[in-house]
Protein backbone atom coordinates (compact mmCIF):
# COMPACT_ATOMS: atom_id res chain seq x y z
CA UNK A 1 0.00 0.00 0.00
CA UNK A 2 1.58 2.75 -1.48
CA UNK A 3 1.63 6.68 -0.19
CA UNK A 4 2.70 9.79 -0.70
CA UNK A 5 5.39 11.22 1.77
CA UNK A 6 6.60 14.60 2.62
CA UNK A 7 9.52 15.08 3.87
CA UNK A 8 11.65 17.82 4.31
CA UNK A 9 15.75 16.99 4.32
CA UNK A 10 18.62 19.31 4.88
CA UNK A 11 20.57 20.29 1.64
CA UNK A 12 23.75 22.39 1.76
CA UNK A 13 27.25 22.20 2.84
CA UNK A 14 29.71 24.09 5.67
CA UNK A 15 28.43 27.47 3.51
CA UNK A 16 25.14 27.24 3.85
CA UNK A 17 21.91 25.07 3.14
CA UNK A 18 18.43 24.53 3.61
CA UNK A 19 15.50 22.37 4.39
CA UNK A 20 14.23 21.08 0.91
CA UNK A 21 10.63 19.96 0.35
CA UNK A 22 10.59 16.55 -1.07
CA UNK A 23 7.34 14.59 -1.85
CA UNK A 24 8.40 10.79 -2.48
CA UNK A 25 6.24 7.76 -3.28
CA UNK A 26 6.83 4.99 -0.41
CA UNK A 27 5.61 1.75 0.71
CA UNK A 28 4.44 -0.03 3.54
CA UNK A 29 7.55 -1.50 5.60
CA UNK A 30 9.82 1.16 4.44
CA UNK A 31 12.31 2.69 6.62
CA UNK A 32 13.18 6.31 6.47
CA UNK A 33 16.76 5.55 3.93
CA UNK A 34 14.06 3.89 1.69
CA UNK A 35 12.52 7.00 1.20
CA UNK A 36 15.91 8.88 0.84
CA UNK A 37 16.88 6.31 -1.66
CA UNK A 38 13.76 7.20 -3.53
CA UNK A 39 14.41 10.65 -3.30
CA UNK A 40 17.97 10.56 -4.51
CA UNK A 41 17.65 7.99 -7.26
CA UNK A 42 14.08 9.77 -9.04
CA UNK A 43 14.23 13.54 -7.89
CA UNK A 44 18.11 14.39 -6.51
CA UNK A 45 20.67 12.66 -7.69
CA UNK A 46 23.32 14.68 -6.14
CA UNK A 47 21.68 13.93 -2.26
CA UNK A 48 24.77 12.91 -0.26
CA UNK A 49 24.22 10.31 2.61
CA UNK A 50 26.15 7.80 4.18
CA UNK A 51 24.81 4.26 4.61
CA UNK A 52 25.97 0.65 4.37
CA UNK A 53 24.08 -2.22 5.98
CA UNK A 54 20.77 -1.14 6.38
CA UNK A 55 20.57 -3.64 9.13
CA UNK A 56 21.36 -1.28 12.47
CA UNK A 57 25.03 -2.75 12.43
CA UNK A 58 27.08 -0.56 10.92
CA UNK A 59 26.76 2.56 12.43
CA UNK A 60 26.72 4.50 9.17
CA UNK A 61 23.42 6.45 8.26
CA UNK A 62 23.60 8.55 11.72
CA UNK A 63 21.12 11.71 11.30
CA UNK A 64 18.07 13.30 12.75
CA UNK A 65 14.83 12.46 12.37
CA UNK A 66 12.18 15.23 13.38
CA UNK A 67 15.32 16.37 15.61
CA UNK A 68 15.89 12.97 17.20
CA UNK A 69 19.04 11.39 16.46
CA UNK A 70 18.28 8.35 15.32
CA UNK A 71 19.69 6.02 12.43
CA UNK A 72 18.11 6.59 9.08
CA UNK A 73 18.06 2.92 8.28
CA UNK A 74 15.89 1.63 12.15
CA UNK A 75 13.57 4.36 11.42
CA UNK A 76 10.19 2.60 10.34
CA UNK A 77 8.36 4.60 8.55
CA UNK A 78 5.14 3.12 10.17
CA UNK A 79 6.11 4.80 13.46
CA UNK A 80 4.69 7.91 11.80
CA UNK A 81 1.13 9.29 10.74
CA UNK A 82 0.64 9.07 6.46
CA UNK A 83 0.22 12.74 6.68
CA UNK A 84 3.09 13.72 8.52
CA UNK A 85 5.82 15.57 7.19
CA UNK A 86 9.20 13.87 8.26
CA UNK A 87 12.32 16.16 8.60
CA UNK A 88 15.76 14.50 8.31
CA UNK A 89 18.79 16.81 9.21
CA UNK A 90 22.72 15.64 9.61
CA UNK A 91 24.09 15.18 12.90
CA UNK A 92 24.11 18.77 14.57
CA UNK A 93 27.28 18.46 16.31
CA UNK A 94 29.81 17.79 13.60
CA UNK A 95 30.99 19.94 10.95
CA UNK A 96 28.72 19.55 8.15
CA UNK A 97 30.65 17.93 4.99
CA UNK A 98 27.49 18.14 2.30
CA UNK A 99 23.98 17.45 2.79
CA UNK A 100 23.60 14.51 5.69
CA UNK A 101 27.02 13.92 5.50
CA UNK A 102 29.10 15.11 8.72
CA UNK A 103 32.80 15.14 9.34
CA UNK A 104 32.63 12.24 12.39
CA UNK A 105 36.48 12.53 12.31
CA UNK A 106 36.51 14.02 16.06
CA UNK A 107 35.37 10.52 17.12
CA UNK A 108 38.47 8.96 15.81
CA UNK A 109 40.84 11.84 17.60
CA UNK A 110 39.17 10.49 20.66
CA UNK A 111 39.89 6.95 20.32
CA UNK A 112 43.55 7.74 19.56
CA UNK A 113 43.92 9.03 22.73
CA UNK A 114 42.34 6.31 24.67
CA UNK A 115 44.83 3.97 25.78
CA UNK A 116 44.42 0.34 24.29
CA UNK A 117 43.79 -3.07 26.37
CA UNK A 118 47.17 -4.09 28.07
CA UNK A 119 46.92 -7.65 29.39
CA UNK A 120 49.13 -9.33 31.78
CA UNK A 121 51.89 -11.41 30.42
CA UNK A 122 50.19 -15.56 30.00
CA UNK A 123 49.68 -18.27 31.66
CA UNK A 124 52.22 -20.93 31.60
CA UNK A 125 50.13 -22.82 29.14
CA UNK A 126 50.34 -19.98 27.08
CA UNK A 127 46.33 -18.85 27.77
CA UNK A 128 44.65 -15.93 29.30
CA UNK A 129 41.86 -17.12 31.12
CA UNK A 130 38.67 -14.88 32.61
CA UNK A 131 35.71 -16.49 33.93
CA UNK A 132 32.05 -16.24 32.21
CA UNK A 133 30.26 -13.87 34.20
CA UNK A 134 33.96 -11.49 34.32
CA UNK A 135 32.89 -11.96 30.40
CA UNK A 136 29.50 -11.12 30.02
CA UNK A 137 29.47 -7.96 32.22
CA UNK A 138 31.71 -6.47 28.82
CA UNK A 139 29.57 -7.65 26.27
CA UNK A 140 26.63 -5.04 26.81
CA UNK A 141 29.99 -2.62 25.49
CA UNK A 142 30.75 -4.48 22.63
CA UNK A 143 27.54 -4.05 21.46
CA UNK A 144 28.46 -0.84 20.24
CA UNK A 145 28.18 0.27 16.46
CA UNK A 146 30.15 3.92 16.72
CA UNK A 147 27.21 5.39 15.06
CA UNK A 148 28.07 8.00 17.36
CA UNK A 149 24.55 9.02 17.99
CA UNK A 150 25.56 9.65 21.86
CA UNK A 151 28.23 11.30 20.82
CA UNK A 152 26.42 13.84 18.56
CA UNK A 153 23.39 14.12 21.54
CA UNK A 154 25.67 14.92 24.68
CA UNK A 155 25.12 18.31 24.95
CA UNK A 156 28.53 19.09 26.51
CA UNK A 157 29.95 19.47 22.69
CA UNK A 158 26.63 19.45 20.96
CA UNK A 159 25.76 23.32 22.22
CA UNK A 160 29.51 23.60 23.94
CA UNK A 161 31.85 23.34 20.60
CA UNK A 162 35.09 24.50 23.19
CA UNK A 163 34.77 21.44 25.27
CA UNK A 164 35.65 19.29 22.41
CA UNK A 165 39.25 19.28 22.99
CA UNK A 166 38.69 18.41 27.14
CA UNK A 167 36.00 15.69 26.36
CA UNK A 168 36.00 12.65 25.29
CA UNK A 169 32.18 11.26 25.02
CA UNK A 170 29.98 9.17 26.22
CA UNK A 171 30.46 6.29 23.36
CA UNK A 172 34.53 6.43 25.29
CA UNK A 173 33.23 6.35 28.63
CA UNK A 174 32.49 3.48 27.53
CA UNK A 175 35.19 2.22 26.36
CA UNK A 176 37.33 3.67 30.10
CA UNK A 177 34.11 1.50 31.90
CA UNK A 178 34.87 -1.41 29.75
CA UNK A 179 38.32 -1.70 30.03
CA UNK A 180 38.45 -0.43 33.98
CA UNK A 181 36.16 -3.32 35.09
CA UNK A 182 38.23 -5.79 32.89
CA UNK A 183 39.79 -8.21 35.16
CA UNK A 184 42.54 -8.80 32.81
CA UNK A 185 43.34 -4.77 31.58
CA UNK A 186 46.62 -3.89 33.82
CA UNK A 187 46.29 -0.07 33.57
CA UNK A 188 43.83 1.88 36.03
CA UNK A 189 42.08 4.33 33.84
CA UNK A 190 40.80 6.37 36.77
CA UNK A 191 43.01 9.23 36.39
CA UNK A 192 42.65 9.56 32.87
CA UNK A 193 39.29 9.16 32.78
CA UNK A 194 38.59 12.71 34.89
CA UNK A 195 41.40 14.43 33.56
CA UNK A 196 42.07 13.75 30.12
CA UNK A 197 38.79 12.08 29.15
CA UNK A 198 36.39 14.55 30.79
CA UNK A 199 34.37 12.49 32.63
CA UNK A 200 33.63 15.19 35.41
CA UNK A 201 32.32 17.30 32.92
CA UNK A 202 28.62 14.62 31.96
CA UNK A 203 26.20 15.72 34.27
CA UNK A 204 24.65 12.52 33.83
CA UNK A 205 20.90 13.77 31.67
CA UNK A 206 21.41 10.39 30.10
CA UNK A 207 20.55 11.59 26.45
CA UNK A 208 23.12 9.40 25.48
CA UNK A 209 21.10 6.02 26.69
CA UNK A 210 18.39 7.33 25.40
CA UNK A 211 19.08 7.45 21.82
CA UNK A 212 21.64 4.20 21.26
CA UNK A 213 20.55 2.56 18.98
CA UNK A 214 21.67 -0.80 20.39
CA UNK A 215 19.84 -0.18 24.02
CA UNK A 216 23.03 0.12 26.07
CA UNK A 217 22.58 1.38 29.46
CA UNK A 218 25.28 4.10 28.80
CA UNK A 219 24.68 6.23 31.64
CA UNK A 220 23.66 3.39 34.37
CA UNK A 221 26.02 0.95 33.35
CA UNK A 222 29.15 2.74 31.83
CA UNK A 223 29.81 6.56 33.19
CA UNK A 224 28.24 6.19 36.49
CA UNK A 225 29.95 3.03 37.93
CA UNK A 226 32.98 4.84 36.11
CA UNK A 227 32.01 8.00 37.57
CA UNK A 228 31.85 6.13 41.20
CA UNK A 229 35.38 4.35 40.54
CA UNK A 230 36.90 7.91 40.60
CA UNK A 231 35.34 8.48 43.32
CA UNK A 232 37.12 5.99 44.76
CA UNK A 233 40.02 7.04 43.26
CA UNK A 234 39.83 10.96 44.10
CA UNK A 235 36.89 11.74 46.32
CA UNK A 236 36.74 8.93 49.13
CA UNK A 237 38.72 9.61 52.24
CA UNK A 238 38.13 6.01 53.20
CA UNK A 239 39.76 4.70 50.44
CA UNK A 240 42.62 6.92 50.90
CA UNK A 241 43.05 6.40 54.84
CA UNK A 242 43.01 2.26 53.73
CA UNK A 243 45.46 2.71 51.58
CA UNK A 244 47.74 4.68 53.49
CA UNK A 245 47.50 2.07 56.26
CA UNK A 246 47.83 -0.77 54.10
CA UNK A 247 43.95 -1.58 54.25
CA UNK A 248 43.18 -1.89 50.34
CA UNK A 249 41.06 -4.31 47.84
CA UNK A 250 43.17 -6.44 46.04
CA UNK A 251 40.98 -6.28 43.81
CA UNK A 252 43.28 -3.69 42.03
CA UNK A 253 46.56 -5.32 42.66
CA UNK A 254 48.59 -5.72 39.03
CA UNK A 255 47.12 -2.66 37.74
CA UNK A 256 49.38 1.00 37.45
CA UNK A 257 48.36 4.13 36.46
CA UNK A 258 48.57 5.14 32.96
CA UNK B 1 35.88 15.06 0.11
CA UNK B 2 36.37 17.26 2.78
CA UNK B 3 35.37 20.67 1.27
CA UNK B 4 34.70 23.45 3.58
CA UNK B 5 36.89 21.84 6.56
CA UNK B 6 38.84 24.98 6.74
CA UNK B 7 36.52 27.83 8.56
CA UNK B 8 39.16 30.12 7.64
CA UNK B 9 37.42 30.50 4.03
CA UNK B 10 34.22 32.12 5.63
CA UNK B 11 35.63 35.23 7.25
CA UNK B 12 32.22 36.03 8.30
CA UNK B 13 32.37 33.00 10.74
CA UNK B 14 35.61 33.50 12.22
CA UNK B 15 37.39 30.63 13.30
CA UNK B 16 36.12 27.48 14.08
CA UNK B 17 37.01 26.70 18.06
CA UNK B 18 37.63 23.03 17.09
CA UNK B 19 37.98 21.57 13.65
CA UNK B 20 40.65 19.44 11.85
CA UNK B 21 42.77 20.43 9.50
CA UNK B 22 44.32 17.50 7.02
CA UNK B 23 47.99 17.18 6.97
CA UNK B 24 48.88 14.44 4.83
CA UNK B 25 47.44 11.06 6.46
CA UNK B 26 46.84 12.35 9.58
CA UNK B 27 43.90 14.57 11.02
CA UNK B 28 45.30 17.26 13.48
CA UNK B 29 43.16 19.13 15.88
CA UNK B 30 42.79 22.95 15.17
CA UNK B 31 42.40 24.53 18.84
CA UNK B 32 44.75 26.84 18.90
CA UNK B 33 43.38 30.94 18.49
CA UNK B 34 39.84 30.31 19.97
CA UNK B 35 38.23 33.57 20.84
CA UNK B 36 36.45 32.58 23.84
CA UNK B 37 34.45 35.92 23.78
CA UNK B 38 33.42 35.54 20.10
CA UNK B 39 32.37 32.33 20.76
CA UNK B 40 29.93 33.17 23.78
CA UNK B 41 27.95 35.77 21.69
CA UNK B 42 24.69 33.74 21.49
CA UNK B 43 24.32 30.48 23.38
CA UNK B 44 24.12 28.55 20.43
CA UNK B 45 26.72 30.12 18.00
CA UNK B 46 29.15 27.97 19.66
CA UNK B 47 26.85 24.85 19.10
CA UNK B 48 24.44 24.06 17.41
CA UNK B 49 24.47 27.64 15.04
CA UNK B 50 28.27 26.86 15.37
CA UNK B 51 30.39 27.76 11.81
CA UNK B 52 30.98 24.52 11.04
CA UNK B 53 27.86 22.62 11.89
CA UNK B 54 24.72 22.24 9.42
CA UNK B 55 23.32 25.82 9.22
CA UNK B 56 19.81 25.51 10.72
CA UNK B 57 18.04 27.83 12.71
CA UNK B 58 15.92 26.54 15.14
CA UNK B 59 17.29 25.23 18.51
CA UNK B 60 15.55 22.01 18.15
CA UNK B 61 13.49 20.11 15.10
CA UNK B 62 11.70 17.97 17.96
CA UNK B 63 8.23 18.51 17.38
CA UNK B 64 7.14 15.94 20.37
CA UNK B 65 6.02 17.15 23.39
CA UNK B 66 9.94 16.68 25.06
CA UNK B 67 9.08 20.02 27.21
CA UNK B 68 6.71 17.77 29.55
CA UNK B 69 8.67 15.73 31.30
CA UNK B 70 11.15 18.65 32.41
CA UNK B 71 7.73 20.97 33.57
CA UNK B 72 6.20 18.03 34.99
CA UNK B 73 9.50 17.52 37.39
CA UNK B 74 10.01 21.48 38.13
CA UNK B 75 6.31 21.69 39.02
CA UNK B 76 6.41 18.59 41.00
CA UNK B 77 9.46 19.20 42.68
CA UNK B 78 9.03 22.74 43.27
CA UNK B 79 5.42 21.88 44.87
CA UNK B 80 7.74 19.45 47.13
CA UNK B 81 10.61 21.89 48.24
CA UNK B 82 7.89 24.64 48.92
CA UNK B 83 5.87 21.61 51.38
CA UNK B 84 8.76 20.80 52.49
CA UNK B 85 10.46 24.13 53.97
CA UNK B 86 7.01 25.20 55.72
CA UNK B 87 7.00 22.09 57.22
CA UNK B 88 10.60 22.40 58.52
CA UNK B 89 10.30 25.41 60.05
CA UNK B 90 7.03 24.87 61.16
CA UNK B 91 8.15 22.83 63.80
CA UNK B 92 4.72 21.60 64.89
CA UNK B 93 2.08 19.18 64.10
CA UNK B 94 4.73 16.77 64.05
CA UNK B 95 4.04 13.93 66.21
CA UNK B 96 0.61 12.73 67.13
CA UNK B 97 1.36 8.96 69.27
CA UNK B 98 2.43 6.47 68.10
CA UNK B 99 3.10 8.29 64.91
CA UNK B 100 6.14 10.86 64.37
CA UNK B 101 6.69 12.49 60.95
CA UNK B 102 9.67 11.53 58.94
CA UNK B 103 10.71 14.72 58.57
CA UNK B 104 11.23 15.31 62.11
CA UNK B 105 12.86 11.96 62.93
CA UNK B 106 14.72 11.59 64.68
CA UNK B 107 13.72 14.45 66.96
CA UNK B 108 17.07 15.44 68.64
CA UNK B 109 16.16 18.99 69.59
CA UNK B 110 13.46 20.42 72.10
CA UNK B 111 10.95 18.33 70.84
CA UNK B 112 7.13 17.37 72.45
CA UNK B 113 7.16 14.86 74.84
CA UNK B 114 7.22 11.08 73.49
CA UNK B 115 8.81 12.22 70.12
CA UNK B 116 12.58 11.85 71.21
CA UNK B 117 12.95 8.32 70.98
CA UNK B 118 17.19 8.75 71.16
CA UNK B 119 17.48 12.16 72.87
CA UNK B 120 17.40 15.59 72.89
CA UNK B 121 21.74 16.24 72.12
CA UNK B 122 20.30 19.58 70.64
CA UNK B 123 17.68 20.39 73.31
CA UNK B 124 19.16 23.82 73.08
CA UNK B 125 18.75 24.34 68.67
CA UNK B 126 16.19 27.38 69.06
CA UNK B 127 14.66 26.46 65.41
CA UNK B 128 12.62 23.98 64.45
CA UNK B 129 14.07 20.03 65.25
CA UNK B 130 13.89 19.18 61.31
CA UNK B 131 16.60 21.61 60.49
CA UNK B 132 18.89 19.32 62.72
CA UNK B 133 18.20 16.25 60.30
CA UNK B 134 17.13 16.91 57.09
CA UNK B 135 20.73 18.11 55.68
CA UNK B 136 21.18 14.26 55.55
CA UNK B 137 17.92 12.77 53.19
CA UNK B 138 18.04 16.46 51.45
CA UNK B 139 22.04 15.70 50.57
CA UNK B 140 21.64 12.27 49.67
CA UNK B 141 18.30 13.51 47.02
CA UNK B 142 20.21 16.44 45.83
CA UNK B 143 23.77 14.30 45.11
CA UNK B 144 21.68 11.61 43.43
CA UNK B 145 21.99 10.51 40.32
CA UNK B 146 18.85 10.13 39.15
CA UNK B 147 17.62 13.24 40.57
CA UNK B 148 20.78 15.12 39.18
CA UNK B 149 19.57 14.29 35.70
CA UNK B 150 15.83 15.53 36.71
CA UNK B 151 17.23 18.88 38.41
CA UNK B 152 19.53 19.49 35.47
CA UNK B 153 16.77 19.30 32.90
CA UNK B 154 14.05 20.26 34.44
CA UNK B 155 15.74 23.51 36.76
CA UNK B 156 18.52 24.26 34.99
CA UNK B 157 17.92 23.36 31.12
CA UNK B 158 21.00 21.46 30.79
CA UNK B 159 20.02 20.43 28.05
CA UNK B 160 16.00 20.81 28.94
CA UNK B 161 15.32 17.77 26.48
CA UNK B 162 17.84 15.85 24.09
CA UNK B 163 18.87 17.53 21.13
CA UNK B 164 17.36 20.46 22.17
CA UNK B 165 20.02 23.20 22.57
CA UNK B 166 20.68 24.58 26.28
CA UNK B 167 19.97 28.31 26.82
CA UNK B 168 23.76 28.55 28.82
CA UNK B 169 26.87 30.03 26.79
CA UNK B 170 29.52 28.24 29.12
CA UNK B 171 29.05 24.60 31.05
CA UNK B 172 31.77 23.29 33.05
CA UNK B 173 29.77 20.24 34.11
CA UNK B 174 30.72 18.65 37.84
CA UNK B 175 34.11 19.54 37.44
CA UNK B 176 34.28 22.96 39.85
CA UNK B 177 32.42 24.09 43.26
CA UNK B 178 29.56 23.62 43.93
CA UNK B 179 29.07 20.91 41.58
CA UNK B 180 32.11 18.73 42.18
CA UNK B 181 30.14 18.57 45.69
CA UNK B 182 28.40 15.96 43.76
CA UNK B 183 30.98 12.94 43.96
CA UNK B 184 30.04 12.91 47.50
CA UNK B 185 27.25 11.32 46.99
CA UNK B 186 28.26 7.83 48.49
CA UNK B 187 28.76 9.76 52.46
CA UNK B 188 25.00 11.14 51.89
CA UNK B 189 24.14 7.36 50.98
CA UNK B 190 25.86 6.19 54.63
CA UNK B 191 23.74 8.82 56.24
CA UNK B 192 20.53 7.30 54.20
CA UNK B 193 21.61 4.02 55.68
CA UNK B 194 21.02 5.63 59.20
CA UNK B 195 18.06 7.46 58.63
CA UNK B 196 16.23 4.49 57.07
CA UNK B 197 16.95 2.34 60.32
CA UNK B 198 15.52 4.95 62.31
CA UNK B 199 12.29 5.38 59.87
CA UNK B 200 12.07 1.26 60.53
CA UNK B 201 12.06 1.95 64.14
CA UNK B 202 9.59 4.35 64.20
CA UNK B 203 7.70 2.10 61.98
CA UNK B 204 7.99 -0.45 64.62
CA UNK B 205 6.34 1.75 67.08
CA UNK B 206 3.37 2.59 64.97
CA UNK B 207 2.55 -0.98 66.15
CA UNK B 208 1.57 0.91 69.54
CA UNK B 209 -1.53 2.61 70.19
CA UNK B 210 -1.29 6.36 71.56
CA UNK B 211 -0.39 5.12 75.30
CA UNK B 212 2.20 2.90 74.00
CA UNK B 213 0.60 -0.69 74.19
CA UNK B 214 2.14 -3.43 71.56
CA UNK B 215 0.02 -5.06 69.25
CA UNK B 216 -2.35 -2.33 67.74
CA UNK B 217 -2.62 -1.10 64.08
CA UNK B 218 -4.37 1.74 62.50
CA UNK B 219 -4.32 3.11 58.98
CA UNK B 220 -1.31 5.84 59.88
CA UNK B 221 0.60 1.92 60.26
CA UNK B 222 0.08 1.10 56.62
CA UNK B 223 0.89 4.45 55.40
CA UNK B 224 4.36 4.24 57.27
CA UNK B 225 5.03 0.48 56.20
CA UNK B 226 4.38 2.31 52.08
CA UNK B 227 7.02 4.82 53.09
CA UNK B 228 9.69 2.64 54.57
CA UNK B 229 9.24 0.16 51.97
CA UNK B 230 9.71 2.39 49.44
CA UNK B 231 12.42 4.73 51.33
CA UNK B 232 14.42 1.38 51.55
CA UNK B 233 14.32 0.60 47.93
CA UNK B 234 15.05 3.95 46.69
CA UNK B 235 18.51 3.79 49.64
CA UNK B 236 19.10 0.03 48.30
CA UNK B 237 18.91 0.63 44.35
CA UNK B 238 21.47 3.90 44.79
CA UNK B 239 24.07 3.84 42.00
CA UNK B 240 26.52 4.05 45.21
CA UNK B 241 25.06 0.95 46.85
CA UNK B 242 25.16 -0.60 43.69
CA UNK B 243 28.77 0.78 43.57
CA UNK B 244 29.95 -0.45 46.89
CA UNK B 245 27.91 -4.06 47.36
CA UNK B 246 30.22 -5.07 43.94
CA UNK B 247 30.17 -2.72 40.68
CA UNK B 248 33.67 -1.60 42.55
CA UNK B 249 35.09 -5.07 41.87
CA UNK B 250 36.44 -6.56 38.36
CA UNK B 251 36.73 -9.98 39.70
CA UNK B 252 33.08 -10.59 39.96
CA UNK B 253 33.84 -14.65 39.73
CA UNK B 254 36.44 -14.36 42.94
CA UNK B 255 33.40 -12.82 44.84
CA UNK B 256 30.27 -14.76 44.38
CA UNK B 257 28.58 -13.43 47.15
CA UNK B 258 29.25 -9.72 46.31
CA UNK B 259 28.11 -10.65 43.07
CA UNK B 260 24.51 -11.92 43.62
CA UNK B 261 24.20 -8.89 45.97
CA UNK B 262 25.18 -6.80 42.65
CA UNK B 263 23.52 -8.51 40.57
CA UNK B 264 19.95 -7.80 43.04
CA UNK B 265 20.81 -4.11 43.44
CA UNK B 266 21.29 -3.79 39.37
CA UNK B 267 17.62 -5.11 39.59
CA UNK B 268 16.18 -2.62 41.37
CA UNK B 269 18.73 0.31 40.41
CA UNK B 270 16.60 0.00 36.55
CA UNK B 271 13.94 1.10 38.68
CA UNK B 272 15.59 4.12 40.82
CA UNK B 273 14.17 6.63 39.12
CA UNK B 274 11.02 5.20 39.72
CA UNK B 275 11.25 4.68 43.80
CA UNK B 276 13.25 8.11 43.84
CA UNK B 277 9.72 9.32 42.82
CA UNK B 278 7.41 7.39 44.74
CA UNK B 279 9.33 7.69 47.74
CA UNK B 280 9.21 11.64 47.80
CA UNK B 281 5.52 11.33 47.96
CA UNK B 282 5.19 8.92 50.01
CA UNK B 283 7.20 10.91 52.67
CA UNK B 284 5.14 13.82 51.66
CA UNK B 285 2.00 11.64 52.56
CA UNK B 286 3.19 10.55 55.71
CA UNK B 287 4.09 13.33 57.51
CA UNK B 288 0.86 15.35 56.30
CA UNK B 289 -1.06 12.43 57.50
CA UNK B 290 0.86 13.20 60.64
CA UNK B 291 -0.56 16.61 60.30
CA UNK B 292 -3.81 16.02 59.67
CA UNK B 293 -4.01 13.75 62.67
CA UNK B 294 -2.61 16.06 65.28
CA UNK B 295 -4.07 19.04 64.15
CA UNK B 296 -7.61 16.86 64.88
CA UNK B 297 -8.96 17.20 61.11
CA UNK B 298 -10.09 13.38 61.86
CA UNK B 299 -9.05 10.47 63.98
CA UNK B 300 -6.62 7.83 62.91
CA UNK B 301 -8.72 4.81 61.94
CA UNK B 302 -7.63 2.06 64.55
CA UNK B 303 -8.02 -1.75 63.07
CA UNK B 304 -7.44 -3.33 66.21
Amino acid sequence: MGYDLKMRIWRGDVDGGELGDYTVEVSEGEVVLDALHRVQATQAGDLAIRWNCKAGKCGSCSAEINGKPRLLCMTRLSDFEESETITVTPMRSFPVIRDLVTDVSYNYEKAKQLPAFAPPARDEDGKRRMAQMDVERGQEFRKCIECFLCQNTCHVVRDHEENKPAFAGPRFFLRYAELDMHPLDTHDRRELAQGAAGLGMCNITKCCTEVCPEGIKITDNAIIPMKERVVDRKYDPLVWLGSKIGLRTKDNDGRSEV
Amino acid sequence: MFRGQDASCRPEAGRAPFAFRRDGARVVPITHGINQAEVAMASTEAGVRGPTRARIEGRTLRSDRWWLYPLTTFVVFTAFVVYATIRAFQGSHYYAAPYLSPFYSPCLGDCVEGSSDFGQPFGWWPLSAALIILIFPLGFRMTCYYYRKAYYRSFWLSPPACAVAEPHTKYTGETRLPLILNNLHRWFWYAAVLVALILTYDTVLTFRDADGDWGHMGLGTLVFLANIFLIWMYTLSCHSCRHAVGGRLRHFSKHPVRYRMWTWVSKQNAHHARYAWLSLFSVAIADLYVVLISSGVFDDPRFF
